[in-house]
């Protein structure tokens, strides 16, 4: 390699991870600087953020459920859900909304800085939960509570498209909801709703989409240009917290020209990359790095997850909304995309089934939690179709994405371990029978 | 379809006691014998999970609308396609299908909590008639809900249609909201009597009472309660001595019977949630103009409440204060059913709300294959003791 092509090389390869994570503390410091002056935020979640409009009012915005997942990840969980459950909270609920109970009795304390209080609530209806949590702030902080009812898919494999009667009146249905949220900003903030700043809004969250996008589909390349349980919890952050601003728009252009570079150069996120495999479920974040670990081991990589598509709210399809119509564009967008998170959940096989030839897949990982029946409830079921109608080999781990009680390593790692036994066993077998 | 005789009866000749005990064995049969008849005579069935399904628009097309309310059934055919942390009607519900103890052409759930809203996918990947979900708007204060929720019923409508192979007529949902309108009213009476004469009407024969129109053709359901509620008015009971209580928590998962009947023991329930999806929608729905129109109006604006439902006007605690001391009860009782994230959550609010309002409470939790209720018992026994003396 000759000196320019690696200046090149140690310029881009890695850029995404560390640029990501600049980003994500600038962040949290600014909601400090708000949280200590005391500010308000918007409080939003990740499958419809909303936040095309809530940064065309200026809204600093908090998504609660980073902010829970932030404190698994930094190994302080279990003080939060303790306070929740010393509260009157059950030990079988959410554990996000019981960190989040948590930081709210703490003042908003917190490990990456602290959380300003919220002013107002938008949410969905992507997560039933998020109805459920929300009630809690609007106890809590006598706040208004804005929900924007998406309808979903009716229908497993039944999808309404633009133009269809029933599509139609969903859409309806949103725009008039997002008309409403943003009276309710204009009257929260004194301020008019500035069209022309919502078009640039709308164009930087565009670029997003459209860079998202791609760097899913290039992780088709062999080897995998990225790992989608660990590098791409990364840029999930920056494109929730991120969305709708230039900073954003820049941050995913650059990741693109990274996995661009990445996947003309033959780099991939393991040296040797034995097993491709997909991902479905919520990450195991008290024990985010060696869960992975488990797997990187055996030279496996996970080239896909269901995470990155229902966590990024559908930006995975890549829509780009229409400068000239706005609104309706917006209305538009978000059924999409919510619908297509939604599906990312309820109807996991058939992503699975769409992305098994084109991402060459070895096998398929579950992981159910006890904390988010949204996202678990379904996959036991899902993953019998995975093995019986596309002969896809599995594993299915029970754990939690918060709690560390109910994750328990050892046993996790033999099973990982048994499961790659399998893998191999399967290839050689293929292999005689060639 | 119209059957030609009554599915289940309750003749004057046999003694009240008779007909309740009966009833209650119908209420407990997880065969759905009733329901296997419907089919026999060439009847078409359609199930819908909790809480709320607009039965109206299903019985003007003709199909026998049964709410899946679980049973007590051993989960075997179930178990292998959940996890670990989920209610048990989830799976009994499925259970009952699975095993053909209920038979249906088409099955349809509601976004009610996060576990229910994957049954249509679920179910879908298990059985060959179409399974959806129904979206009951979760934003009734915006304005255009009714509208929506107007579309969504003629989207239902339309797909029903295509399993009876015939149009619904505007006529058929008029004829069929007076039927329903008729059973409103029965259940109105069944709380008045629990309300202000609960020595008539022991908790579980009430709730009996309430259940069987979760599966008996509506016509018969009416005609049977018509015939049974004068019976029970006229019971010659005496009042003892228990404290009013408010039974909270029965929304979705059903209690077993024996532990309403342990409650009983000790409490008169004047009012309750329990199979309130049936009991939604509070006086007539008007038969006058567009049907679809007048029932999703009716479910927006004149309707009860319940943990999986968020309206701004209707907040949670303040509904049930407003329940608690329209009944006149001493007492609330907050159950929640084990794994049920709605319920679970609900019963903080609730719990602080009593605290701050100084009213005496009892937590608890349960599951409808419960089968000891002992201990329960004892609890209960000293709750009330120590309000007594207190």
């Amino acid at each position: 390699m000759d000196k320019q092509n690696a200046d090149d090389r140690a310029a881009i390869v890695g850029r995404g991870n560390k640029d990501g994570a600049a980003l994500f503390r600038t962040w949290f410091q600014d909601l400090t600087h708000v949280a200590e002056n005391d500010g308000r935020a918007a409080y939003v979640f990740v499958m419809g953020s909303l936040n095309e409009i809530l940064k065309t009012f200026d809204f600093p915005v908090v998504f609660p459920e980073i902010n829970s997942l932030q404190t698994a990840v930094r190994k302080v969980a279990g003080d939060y859900l303790g306070e929740a459950e010393d509260y009157g909270y059950s030990p079988d609920i959410c554990g996000y909304v019981k960190a989040d109970v948590g930081t709210q009795l703490r003042q908003g304390e917190h490990p990456m800085g602290r959380i300003p209080r919220p002013g107002i609530a938008v949410l969905t209806n992507a997560c039933n939960t998020y109805i459920k949590w929300a009630e809690i702030w609007e106890r809590i902080h006598k706040i208004p509570v804005v929900t924007i009812d998406i309808p979903g898919t009716r229908e497993g494999g039944k999808l309404t498209s633009p133009g269809d009667r029933d599509f139609e009146n969903d859409k309806k249905y949103v725009a008039a909801q997002l008309r409403e949220l943003i009276t309710t900003c204009e009257e929260m903030t004194s301020k008019k709703f500035d069209i022309d700043k919502f078009r640039e809004v709308l164009g930087y969250a565009n670029d997003m989409s459209v860079a998202w996008k791609r760097i899913l589909e290039l992780n088709e390349q062999k080897p995998a240009v990225f790992n989608a349980l660990t590098d791409g919890t990364i840029y999930l952050g920056v494109a929730n917290g991120f969305r709708g601003m230039r900073e954003g728009s820049v941050y995913f252009k650059e990741l693109v020209e990274e996995m661009e570079y990445k996947a003309a150069n033959g780099i991939g996120s393991l040296t040797k990359e034995e097993f491709r495999l997909a991902f479905v479920g919520v990450p195991c974040y008290p024990i985010f790095r060696r869960f992975n670990e488990m797997f990187t081991d055996w030279g496996g990589v996970f080239v896909q997850s269901t995470y990155l598509w229902f966590a990024s709210g559908g930006t995975n399809i890549g829509y780009e909304y229409d400068l000239k119509d706005p609104i309706e564009s917006l209305a538009e967008g978000v059924l999409l995309s919510v619908r297509d998170a939604m599906d990312s959940m309820f109807h996991q096989e058939k992503i699975i089934e769409a992305m098994m030839g084109p991402f060459a897949l070895d096998g398929v990982v579950y992981h159910p939690i006890k904390s988010c029946r949204t996202v678990s409830t379904g996959l036991a079921d899902g993953r019998q179709y995975v093995m019986e109608q596309l002969g896809l080999s599995t594993l299915f781990l029970e754990s939690d994405m918060m709690d560390q009680r109910v994750v328990s390593e050892a046993q996790m790692k033999n099973r990982v371990d048994a499961y790659f036994e399998g893998l191999i066993s399967r290839r050689q077998q293929a292999a005689l029978a060639e | 379809m119209n059957i030609s005789h009554p599915l289940f009866e309750a003749p004057d000749s046999k003694p009240l006691e008779e007909v309740l005990s009966l009833a209650r064995e119908l209420v407990e049969d997880t065969e759905y014998p009733t329901v296997k008849q419907w089919r026999e005579q060439g009847g078409k069935v359609l199930g819908h999970f909790q809480v709320y399904f607009p039965e109206e628009i299903a019985h003007a097309a003709g199909m026998l609308p049964v709410k899946m309310r679980g049973a007590q059934v051993d989960g075997i055919e179930a178990d292998s396609h959940f996890g670990s942390y989920l209610c048990s009607i989830i799976k009994t519900a499925f259970e009952l299908a699975m095993t053909k103890k209920i038979e249906l052409d088409m099955f349809v759930t509601h976004p009610i909590c996060d576990a229910a809203r994957n049954l249509a996918g679920i179910w879908s990947r298990n059985f060959d008639y179409p399974c959806q979900i129904l979206y009951l708007p979760q934003n009734p204060n915006s304005a255009a809900s009714a509208e929506y929720l107007t579309d969504e019923y003629g989207r239902l409508m339309r797909d029903i249609e295509k399993i009876t192979g015939q149009e619904v007529t505007e006529n058929a949902l008029k004829n069929s909201i007076s039927i329903y309108n008729e059973s409103r009213k029965i259940f109105a009476e069944i709380y008045r009597i629990k309300r202000e004469t609960p020595w008539l009407l022991d908790a579980e024969d009430a709730y009996v009472l309430v259940a069987l129109a979760a599966f008996l053709p509506r016509e018969n359901y009416n005609d049977l309660l018509n015939a049974i509620l004068p019976r029970i008015r006229e019971r010659d009971i005496k009042k003892q001595d228990k404290m009013r209580v408010v039974f909270e928590g029965g929304f979705c998962e059903q209690p077993p019977l024996d532990l309403l009947q342990t409650i009983g023991r000790s409490c008169y329930i004047v009012d309750d949630d329990l199979l309130i999806g049936l009991r939604w929608i509070y006086g007539e729905v008007k038969t006058d103009g567009d049907s679809l129109r007048n029932l999703a109006e009716a479910y927006i604006e004149q309707s009860s409440y319940s943990p999986v439902q968020h309206d701004l006007r209707k907040p949670k605690e303040d509904m049930l204060l407003k329940r608690y001391r329209q009944a006149g009860a001493e007492a609330v009782i907050l159950a929640a059913a084990k794994m049920c994230e709605p319920g679970l959550e609900e019963q903080v609010t609730y719990s602080k709300t009593l605290d701050d309002e100084h009213i005496p409470y009892f937590v608890s939790e349960f599951e409808e294959n419960q089968t000891t209720f002992d201990h329960l018992g004892i609890q209960l026994e000293t709750f009330v003791e120590n309000i007594l003396f207190d």
